[in-house]
């Protein structure tokens, strides 16, 4: 639990730099999977479907 | 050493995205992913597009890493020098383990990423130049001798060999020329910054050449540096690589670094602008973006006609 008097209020430049962050880290993100996902066709081509089923 | 956390950063972080780039250095990361792209491009061979972005954007984060590190770790140096005073952590908005992190994970991320994508040696060579860049180079060279940028320059010539491995995935002398004329281009480089920042190392306690050697004596290594430069440069041209363009424009470029470096060596003690430092490290940078352009442009219009 969590006393009122022990929370904080986040000032604005706070709550914009975390904001910012969170953006910055989910472009991050997706773009990482599109690297995955277009480097994975680069480099196996039609060879991602010859695999056991 | 490094700064401890209580020394800087409020507790809630304002650090914005543009600050955690900032950590990479990015005018050091345009140079590297510039000469990893020639040296990418030159390699013989062939390597799809998207593999080829890959190893770049690889390359590039992780020097970009190396960077977060180096920073991380020489947070007390820059907060001395003008230069660096407004860097993220001498400035206050990252905390210096938050930069810590930054820089581990992305040299991570940079290394696995290039050895499951593109090939393991260029990956090896990459992990290579981050420990030399950052543990080498950063912990170890730069406060013990004044030999520190000769040393730690081969961290920035390896970009060059790194693109050409993600290529061949092998090594050959054409890469290792390319890793020479960066290696010898970064004494005459730094050594004109520190000629002319040499206050600023001298209460950061770095043992850079003019504080520890003095003036003249950098001067003349300079000079003789320049030369070896010159004629480094003219290498792709007399082993065959690049033609007459390239070998007419690395002599041009070659002559002016000199006659810049000369300017340098006959300096003489009551000069405290340094204006003719100060030139030759603005014309430094020029040269080898030039340079590596002029070869990338020869080689291009070669493969095209």
């Amino acid at each position: 639990m969590v006393r009122p008097e022990d929370q904080i209020e986040l000032t604005p430049a706070q709550k914009r730099a975390r904001r910012l962050r969170n953006v910055a880290l989910a472009l991050v993100l997706a773009a990482f999977v599109v690297i995955v996902y277009v480097g994975t066709w680069a480099k196996l081509g039609a060879n991602i479907l010859n695999r056991p089923l | 050493m490094a700064m401890t956390d209580d020394m800087a950063a409020p507790v809630i972080s304002e650090a914005t995205p543009r600050d955690f780039f900032n950590l990479l250095k990015p005018r050091v990361m345009s140079l590297v992913v510039f000469t990893a792209f020639v040296g990418l491009y030159v390699a013989p061979g062939s390597i799809s597009p998207a593999i080829a972005a890959i190893a770049i954007l690889a390359i590039a984060i992780g020097a970009g890493a190396s960077g977060a590190l180096n920073m991380w770790y020489d947070a007390d140096i820059d907060a001395v020098m003008g230069r660096t005073a407004l860097r993220p952590i001498p400035a206050g908005r990252v905390a210096p383990r938050e930069a810590l992190a930054f820089g581990v994970i992305l040299s991570g991320f940079s290394v696995v990423m290039l050895g499951l994508l593109v090939n393991w040696l260029s990956a090896g060579l990459l992990a290579f130049t981050i420990f030399f860049y950052a543990i080498i180079y950063t912990m170890w060279l730069k406060r013990l001798t004044p030999q520190n940028i000769v040393i730690g320059g081969a961290a920035g010539a390896f970009p060059p060999v790194i693109g050409w491995a993600a290529v061949t995935n092998s090594l050959a002398l054409e890469p290792l020329v390319l890793f020479l004329i960066i290696f010898l281009w970064t004494p005459p480089h730094f050594w004109a910054l520190a000629l002319f920042k040499a206050a600023d190392y001298g209460r950061a306690g770095v043992p850079m050449m003019p504080n520890v050697a003095g003036n003249r004596s950098t001067q003349r290594q300079i000079l003789v540096y320049s030369v070896l430069l010159a004629a480094s440069g003219m290498l792709p041209f007399a082993l065959g690589y690049n033609g007459p363009v390239y070998g007419l424009a690395a002599a041009a470029l070659g002559l002016v670094f000199i006659r810049n470096a000369w300017a340098v060596e006959t300096m003489g003690p009551e000069d405290k602008a340094m204006a003719p430092a100060k030139k030759l490290f603005g014309y430094s940078i020029f040269y080898l973006f030039a340079l590596f352009a002029v070869l990338l442009a020869e080689r291009v219009v070669i493969d095209l006609v």
